[in-house]
């Protein structure tokens, strides 16, 4: 249905004009799409973060503005649009102000490959998880970049913690998806999901396959410097991290960008251990347009997983989290790969 | 296979700090799972303004202090002045005289006004500790906000009350 409708747009737009204008027109389109779906799906997550971490803590979080506290997140962000854009005289003011754009462009760029449904994809290359996996690692960029301009001790040193931990955990989960990629011997996120019909890959894989999702929770965690990974903000050591010195809607860009960034690694996950929009069993296969719900669903549990995490643990100390991801991560994770491989090799995959 | 010897593999305590990470990790998710699981029962939240009504503070909370009078319009305060020497930032002020006492017949230092300054209190509770006669204490009441600062100036002994008999034998 969805893609009888995108299609009928397509020739109604090809009709209407030249080739080239109406390209750019459906571009321009599918761009403003993606902008609110990212902006409401940012305010959603968190309000969702904010009422969770309260029902873990024995609260009720946030249930004044609108029904349950519906609209709280949207009042916030009107309020922070509302707020004047301070900035310090020292900082390096073209850096500065470009930093927020650098994240929040790169957390854009990771969602159009996402597929949420059959033909619900803005931007399928045939390179679907290595683009990702370079597109997470240009947002460290935005965080290193604040943290420099900023001109503010803490500033700094959170930067210099978010790229000492971002350019380690990348290690990981790029080998913890490349474990997978081995059954999948495509990077297609399309054709991993079309894979993903005989079973899902944390089933087809079964041993290693669960082992990479650990591995790939963890690092995925401390990719989007959430807690217990959150050295980078340490509200406790360094005011607010490489955010410190901004405040209204760059504030605001940071802050999306950090939860749109937990949905991606969330949905990363999804499409490639849980199949995606695939449904449970194929039992709504028959309506395509449930992929949608499907894809979110899981996405939305994998959040849930990494909420639970936050409430949960403690922070590591620097030395701790390069302990782990040195010493343990890496290791399992190379190992893992090669038992991935002799199943693979084997045929001892799990199919249906 | 002599490398092995002295390669981390061969040192079990690295498999053991595996096993051990992720049961404690699992220990303390399963311990805040169940919270979420409960958190209607447990909620601690006070819906402030709603239940306005029927609002009790917990026991030791710190409203502010007052001093409690009983039905003859009594107090336990002798004026000995010395919850205005433990207040270290001077919020308490004593005023006293000396009056006679109709029992007795003898001139003696009875309080005039404990004048309490709510403004200036830190709820720091050494006034409370330091009152020979236990007669100041915690009050429940936090809804102190006023209008002007002179209202946080307050006599807590009321006007006429006097002296319990029996306190200061
Ligand atoms: S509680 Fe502390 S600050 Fe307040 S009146 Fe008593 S001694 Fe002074
Ligand atoms: S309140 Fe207690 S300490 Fe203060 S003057 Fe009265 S008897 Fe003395």
């Amino acid at each position: 249905m969805l893609l009888s409708i995108t299609k009928n747009i397509h020739e109604w737009l090809f009709s209407l004009m030249p080739e080239n204008v109406a390209s750019i027109v459906e571009m321009t389109i599918i761009a403003i799409i993606y902008l609110t779906g990212f902006a409401v799906a940012g305010l959603f997550l968190v309000l969702m973060e904010r009422r969770i971490a309260a029902w873990f803590q024995l609260r009720r979080g946030p249930n004044r503005v609108g029904f349950h506290g519906i609209l709280q997140t949207i009042a916030d962000a009107l309020k922070l649009v509302s707020k004047e854009l301070t900035g310090t005289i020292k900082a390096d003011k073209f850096l500065y102000n470009l930093a927020p754009y650098f994240v929040i462009i790169t957390a854009l760029l990771a969602l159009s490959v996402l597929p949420f449904t059959q033909d619900f994809q803005a931007f399928d290359i045939n390179i679907g998880i290595l683009f990702l996996i370079a597109i997470s690692s240009i947002g460290v960029i935005g965080i290193l970049l604040a943290g420099w301009s900023s001109n503010n001790k803490f500033s700094l040193i959170g930067a210099m913690r978010s790229g000492v931990q971002t350019i380690s955990y990348e290690l990981s989960v790029s080998l913890s998806l490349l474990t997978i990629v081995l059954m999948t011997g495509t990077l297609q996120l399309s054709e991993i999901v079309e894979v993903q019909k005989n079973g899902w890959l944390i089933v087809q894989g079964h041993i290693p396959a669960v082992i990479a999702f650990m591995i790939y929770m963890i690092a995925g965690t401390a990719e989007t410097n959430r807690t217990p990974f959150d050295l980078v903000e340490a509200e406790s050591e360094l005011g607010a991290g490489f955010h410190t010195e901004y405040s209204g809607m760059k504030f605001a860009y940071f802050f999306l960008a950090e939860f749109i960034n937990m949905f991606i690694i969330a949905s990363i996950a999804t499409t490639v251990f849980f199949g995606a929009w695939l449904s449970p069993f194929g039992i709504t296969e028959s309506i395509p347009l449930l992929g949608i719900f499907w894809f979110l669903a899981k996405t939305f549990v994998i959040v849930f997983l990494m909420m639970w995490f936050r409430w949960s643990f403690p922070r590591l100390r620097i030395d701790q989290i390069l302990t782990l991801e040195w010493k343990y991560l890496l290791p399992i994770n190379l190992v893992n790969l090669v038992v991935m491989a002799v199943i693979v090799w084997l045929g001892l995959t799990i199919q249906f | 296979m002599a490398w092995l010897n002295n390669s981390i593999l061969e040192d079990m305590g690295y498999f053991s700090d595996i096993y051990q990470g992720i049961k404690s990790l699992l220990t303390g998710m399963s311990i805040t799972g169940k919270y979420f699981l409960n958190f209607r029962k447990g909620s601690i939240t006070q819906q402030y303004p709603e239940n306005r009504e029927t609002l009790k503070m917990f026991e030791r909370f710190r409203g502010e202090v007052i001093m409690p009078h009983d039905e003859n319009n009594e107090h336990r305060c002798t004026g000995c002045q010395a919850c205005e020497i433990a207040c270290p930032n001077g919020s308490i002020e004593i005023i006293w005289d000396r009056q006679l006492d109709e029992e007795s017949g003898k001139k003696k230092k009875m309080i005039d006004k404990h004048i309490y300054h709510l403004g200036m209190c830190t709820m720091c509770g050494l006034c409370i500790e330091a009152c020979p006669t236990d007669a100041i204490k915690w009050g429940q009441n936090f809804e102190n906000s006023v209008y002007d600062r002179k209202y946080l100036d307050r006599v807590l002994n009321k006007p006429g009350s006097k002296l319990m008999k029996g306190v200061e034998e």
